[in-house]
């Protein structure tokens, strides 16, 4: 497994060969709060880079999960829309939201590494 | 205008608060602990709110007050007794919900909680019922604490004895550090509880002691959380101007003798509609699943035939599911009716449902502790 990358829509991407694993990071549960519903994509569905791809909803509001990457999806993690408040423990770990196939490793290069996201983080106060 | 604060404001800011613009106050929406805690601390233990942005309007007159204010309240005022309380409304000419608060009769007259977004428009309208030698005055010298939860009597009762022996919705005069307070056993979470209308100087004073005795701070947002699983409306949001007593399904709230009588703002249009019943009208929703139905979701039939809309939706933590109120055209209010959602284009199943969709746990055969 490749280290994570980071997208500025806080998801973070690792990689293993080409099915990349995408959840939404720690800064992201912390500024959401208690989370209560999660959409997750079904196998088969096609997303875009930056494309609306998944649905989080904590109890102040529903925010779209994005794709930081394109492909096609091969799972959706129904563990996380059992126990939505999964996320919140573990949310860079057992609680990944979709597994997709890419078409473009680029995509995944391009992203942010750990040190740039916490930079962008810090940079872009919410 | 000026954003306001209150006088807590940097009490709440030292307790970590998370502040966003509300009614044109800077409100703590949570605090560290989050909204889900909060709630359940509410619910289990006892939490506190600063609810100084609403209107504590006060009104000094003789008999020809209340003859006044019957005019745009519905309430039975002549009847209320001193130190009793009741939730009414202020009515529009057609009937519409200009604001809902609580009235309670004090020596002098009448003392009017209102919603912070209404209290200026509130008093505007009114002033207009009111004669020359009718006293009022919004006391914004006064700040306004929540106490709710299940130990919030033995807790409040250490403090300030005789508390415990307020019936619910009455309230009395108390002493705590010299000064006179006034304390009201009522609320807005579902739970036993009081509302302590206490001078801006001494309120600190009071919240560090509830804290000690580990009462937690509790936002905005477990208030909606709570109020909503309690089956409580939100002013603009279930109520406002356009919808009238009956469609809120509030009609419990005028006594008979006013709907027999009248004598107030859109008595005509809601004698009528008691009559024959709304168009529409407020009801409780469950969705089936996880999925939460926030404000402005779209109601289907089953036959997907659009009949309503949701007012207020979130997830209710003691339920541990999501809940929902709206208004539905009345064929479809029965209990149980199965009806659709539309969120985010999809459209998920659901159900009417009882209110409130969370009482508070009785025990010692039925006797509140």
């Amino acid at each position: 497994m490749s280290e994570k990358k980071f997208s500025k829509k806080h998801e973070w991407v690792s990689l293993d060969g080409d099915v990349a694993t995408v959840g939404i990071t720690k800064h992201a549960t912390e500024m959401l709060g208690d989370i209560v519903f999660v959409e997750v994509p079904d196998a088969g569905k096609a997303v875009e880079k930056e494309g609306q791809a998944a649905v989080v909803e904590s109890t102040k509001a529903a925010s779209d999960v994005y794709s930081p990457i394109s492909g096609e999806i091969t799972e959706g993690n129904k563990a996380i829309a059992d126990d939505p408040g999964s996320v919140n423990s573990d949310p860079e770990g057992a609680s990944w939201f979709f597994k997709l196939k890419i078409k473009d490793k680029g995509e995944y290069d391009s992203l942010m590494s750990k040190d740039e996201y916490d930079k962008f983080c810090k940079e872009n106060p919410s | 205008m000026e954003v306001q604060k209150t006088a807590l404001y940097n009490y709440h800011k030292n307790l970590g608060a998370k502040f966003v613009p509300f009614a044109g106050y800077e409100m703590p929406i949570q605090y560290k602990d989050g909204i889900v805690k909060e709630h359940i601390s509410t619910r289990t233990h006892a939490g506190f709110f600063d609810v100084s942005h609403m209107g504590q309007f006060f009104l000094e007159g003789d008999e020809t007050l209340i003859e006044s204010l019957e005019k745009i309240i519905p309430a039975d005022l002549k009847n209320l007794k001193i130190h009793h309380s009741k939730y009414s409304f202020l009515l529009n000419n057609e009937g519409g919900i200009i604001d809902d608060l609580i009235i309670t009769r004090i020596e002098k007259g009448f003392c009017i909680i209102l919603n912070a977004a209404c209290k200026e428009n509130d008093i505007k309208q009114i002033s207009q019922f009111l004669k020359k030698d009718h006293k009022h005055l919004l006391n914004n010298d006064l700040s306004l604490i929540a106490l709710q939860g299940p130990k919030s009597v033995e807790i409040l009762e250490n403090l300030i004895p005789g508390v415990a022996n307020l019936k619910f919705m009455t309230g009395s005069n108390f002493e705590y550090e010299g000064e006179k307070l006034y304390v009201t056993r009522s609320g807005y979470t579902g739970e036993d509880g009081f509302e302590i209308s206490i001078s801006n100087k001494r309120v600190e004073k009071l919240i560090d002691y509830l804290i000690s005795n580990e009462v937690k701070p509790i936002g905005l947002g477990a208030r909606d959380t709570l109020r909503l699983e309690a089956g409580l409306c939100l002013y603009g949001h279930d109520l406002n101007e356009r919808i009238n007593p009956v469609e809120a399904n509030l009609r419990w709230a005028i006594p008979k003798k006013r709907k027999e009588v009248g004598g107030f703002n859109g008595w005509e249009k809601i004698k009528n509609l008691l009559a024959k019943g709304s168009e529409k009208i407020r009801v409780g929703i469950k969705p089936d699943g996880k999925v939460i139905a926030r404000e402005n979701t779209k109601i289907f039939s089953l036959d997907n035939n659009e009949i309503g809309f949701v007012t207020s939706g979130t997830f209710g933590p003691s339920v541990n599911a999501p809940v929902a109120m709206g208004y539905i055209k009345s064929e479809f209010s029965e209990i149980g009716t199965s009806i659709l959602l539309e969120v985010r284009g999809k459209k998920y199943g659901g159900k009417i449902s009882e209110l409130p969709f969370y009482k508070k746990v009785m025990l010692n055969k039925g006797k509140q502790i």
